[in-house]
């Protein structure tokens, strides 16, 4: 009896190309795109990007900037990438700074003039060098400490001669006589390493935590409340608005089965217009969803909405333009609701999690991130982000605008195309 | 109830349907059809499941491309804006949004149609009326019976007030009390002078309602008449005379073939020009050797005449 049990469930099962999916090939897929991003093959393992700007243009600067150019972990920029092939000018403090606003990446480091001259310090002493200036995005909380402990790594190996020479100088300075006095700075000196050391202190941003003086300065998202909240609304957000839009575009498939959709057709009502009255329907539900999922992140999680209405106005609506036409999509390639069920769910949880809905993209591979283009979520949530973490102006949104827009232009027009299946017999 | 339709003062067709012709791949639905709807008139179409009925109707109201043929629907062509305004389709589906409310389904498909404002308010509230679905009008169309879906379809059909209706089997699957129902309302239409067509491959419907009756098979129009010339065309003045034997079916069936009748469902079937040839045929049945258990004489019928043309019954 168990067996004819199994066997029927089998047999059915293997005429359900839709269940075979989800049973095996989307967690083949899943378990692939979470490899990539976390265990990741060597040549994948995630860069950090970092800004450059030599301010003090010194041997012992550009010997650092070289030192970090070398390291395999790091993309060192020092000027932005051509533009029609012209070269750009180097970044400037100020233009390093506006980038990693512009979301360009995630640190900026600004080493200033005089740090050639007094380059590494130690113990208490060092309090009055130049200090080289951190810029952060603090949306990403790993990269500024890969780069400080990068930093420190990079002047140990890149300036051993500037180590000895400093080494020395220090050793002159605290222990040169060995005088009672040499004696007691020294002692000081120890004293107040292992306090930092116990008391946890040797934060970067102190300046005193390491070889190399850091001084680092949050450029995005410093008074931003909670930081990932306006992420992860997007993020989440755009993730069930796709749900939601395939769900409500497969009405289609349930006219089309009652035969609703003919007697619709029958009337005045032709197919462009029907498309086009569902994809405005399910815009608007769309549109909604991110109301409510917003309001919610400034109800509770203190999300600074209201003064970003206009932004978010504008990436709402290109948002639901393109999700909604994804579900006219999906449903128009689709014969019924199991289908588009079995599709719908293996091709938006595959989006989501290579278009950063599931995890941020800034800590993905780089090629993942640029496969993340492809995906409606990534335009999206680097909209919002734009919007909600780095302030930026409305104009700055054109090309999430242009992007979410030609998305929702090309697929209405696919959908379309595939709809005239049911427009005539 | 006041007129559902508008009035209609020509003489020309309604429908004017030639040579049409349809396939779908190897199988060819319509195969030359042609026929006309005067105005006022209520056709029949006559056939089995899978005659081509449904396909010649959603060739009509421009659901099917035919790959041949013409379509005029008060002279305008089949699929065009005037022709779609002019026909009212009540599909053999109940196609219906069985999460909307009764009222809500009319005034949707009303405004499928352009209506709006108080001309929606009125042709919603006649509809309503003529289905006797005044006191369910707020009521959520998916709790509803069979029949009262059947009647809201028809409604649905009807909500612009067409010059035109066709109507694909829209008794299927409802009970007897509700067919009742349907056919006054079908009545109610004619009564005001509407042109339509009905498909049915149940007789007595055909019998009842249509002026003129088209029997379809395989794609093809065999026959098309009144009633009374379909049967006469067919039988003349003869009649049928329905008898049962016990024996070996297959034997009888042989000796029925060989004398010129038909067995269906057990029942030998023979045309008789004068009730005198009766004596004649049970003596003969009874020197092959079958005994007689039940005899009986009755004029042909729209079943009868499909039986002949065709060879096969109605609801084969």
């Amino acid at each position: 009896m168990i067996f004819a049990i199994v066997r029927t469930a089998v047999v059915s099962l293997r005429r359900d190309r839709g269940a075979l999916l989800l049973s095996f090939i989307l967690p083949i897929v899943f378990f692939s795109i979470f490899a990539v991003i976390f265990a990741g093959h060597h040549d994948t393992t995630p860069k950090v990007k970092v800004l450059v700007v030599d301010e003090d243009l010194s041997r012992v600067s550009q010997r650092l900037v070289e030192g970090l150019e070398r390291d395999g972990s790091l993309i060192v920029r020092t000027r932005p990438a051509a533009v029609n092939e012209a070269e750009q000018p180097e970044y400037t403090a100020a233009s390093a700074e506006a980038a990693v606003k512009a979301g360009s990446a995630p640190v900026a480091l600004v080493i200033p003039r005089g740090f050639g001259e007094n380059p590494i310090s130690f113990g208490a002493a060092g309090g009055n060098r130049p200090a080289i200036e951190l810029l952060e995005d603090s949306s990403d909380t790993v990269a500024p400490q890969v780069i400080v402990g990068l930093l420190q790594k990079v002047a140990m190996t890149s300036m051993p001669d500037v180590m000895a020479e400093r080494g020395t100088r220090y050793l002159e300075q605290f222990a040169g006589g060995l005088t009672r006095e040499q004696h007691d700075r020294l002692d000081e000196s120890f004293r107040y390493l292992r306090e930092r050391q116990e008391s946890g202190a040797a934060a970067p941003d102190s300046g005193n935590g390491g070889i190399i003086a850091v001084t680092a300065r949050a450029v995005v998202g410093e008074n931003k409340n909670n930081p990932l909240v306006s992420f992860y609304a997007a993020a989440i957000g755009v993730m069930f608005l796709l749900f939601t839009a395939s769900g409500a575009a497969g009405s289609l498939l349930d006219e089309v089965e009652s035969g609703t959709l003919d007697r619709v057709l029958s009337s005045r009502v032709t197919m462009t217009t029907l498309l086009l009255g569902k994809l405005a329907y399910n815009s608007l539900l769309a549109f909604s969803q991110l109301l409510l999922m917003f309001l919610w992140g400034w109800a509770v999680f203190k999300l600074d909405f209201w003064s970003h209405i206009p932004g978010f106005v504008i990436m709402g609506v290109c948002t639901a333009l393109a999700v909604s036409t994804f579900g006219l999509l999906l449903a128009s390639i689709c014969r019924t609701r199991a289908q588009l069920g079995s599709l719908s769910t293996l091709v938006i949880l595959v989006m989501s999690s290579i278009g950063g809905s599931m995890f941020p993209r800034f800590l993905m591979p780089e090629a993942m991130q640029k496969a993340g283009l492809l995906t409606i979520n990534a335009w999206a949530i680097d909209g919002f982000t734009k919007v909600f973490w780095r302030d930026e102006p409305l104009l700055n949104l054109w090309p999430q605008v242009l992007v979410l827009v030609g998305i929702a232009t090309v697929l209405f027009a696919i959908a379309r195309r595939l709809a005239r299946r049911w427009e005539f017999s | 109830m006041s007129s559902l339709t508008t009035s209609i003062a020509t003489a020309s067709p309604s429908l004017r349907v030639d040579a049409l012709v349809k396939r779908f791949g190897g199988m060819t639905a319509l195969d030359g059809i042609s026929l006309e709807v005067n105005a006022g008139e209520c056709l029949g179409l006559l056939g089995p499941n899978g005659a081509g009925k449904s396909t010649l109707i959603r060739s009509i109201v421009g659901r099917i491309i035919p790959d041949a043929g013409t379509i005029s629907v008060f002279g305008a062509q089949a699929d065009s804006v005037s022709a779609r305004t002019a026909i009212g389709w009540v599909p053999q589906e109940l196609a219906l949004y069985p999460r909307l409310t009764c009222r809500e389904n009319l005034q949707s498909f009303g405004r499928y149609y352009g209506l709006a404002g108080a001309a929606l308010d009125r042709a919603v509230a006649k509809c309503l009326g003529w289905a006797t679905l005044t006191d369910r009008a707020a009521d959520l169309v998916k709790n509803f019976s069979g029949g009262m879906k059947r009647r809201l379809n028809m409604a649905a059909g009807l909500i612009h007030q067409p010059k035109l209706a066709l109507m694909d089997e829209p008794t299927v699957g409802v009970d007897p009390q509700s067919r009742n129902h349907i056919f006054e309302m079908i009545e109610t239409l004619r009564g005001e002078g509407l042109s339509i067509i009905y498909t049915t491959h149940y007789m007595e419907e055909a019998e009842r309602l249509c002026d003129r009756i088209a029997i379809v098979d395989h794609g093809k129009i065999i026959a098309l008449g009144t009633r009374a010339e379909l049967v006469r065309n067919a039988f003349g003045s003869r009649s049928q005379v329905l008898t049962r034997f016990a024996g070996a079916q297959d034997r009888i069936a042989d000796w029925v073939a060989q004398r010129g009748g038909q067995t269906v469902d057990g029942s030998a079937q023979f045309t008789i020009e004068h009730p005198t040839e009766i004596g004649g045929l049970l003596e003969a049945a009874e020197k092959a050797g079958f005994e007689l258990l039940d005899v009986s004489l009755r004029k042909p019928n729209l079943e009868s005449v499909f039986l002949l043309l065709t060879g096969r019954e109605l609801r084969d």
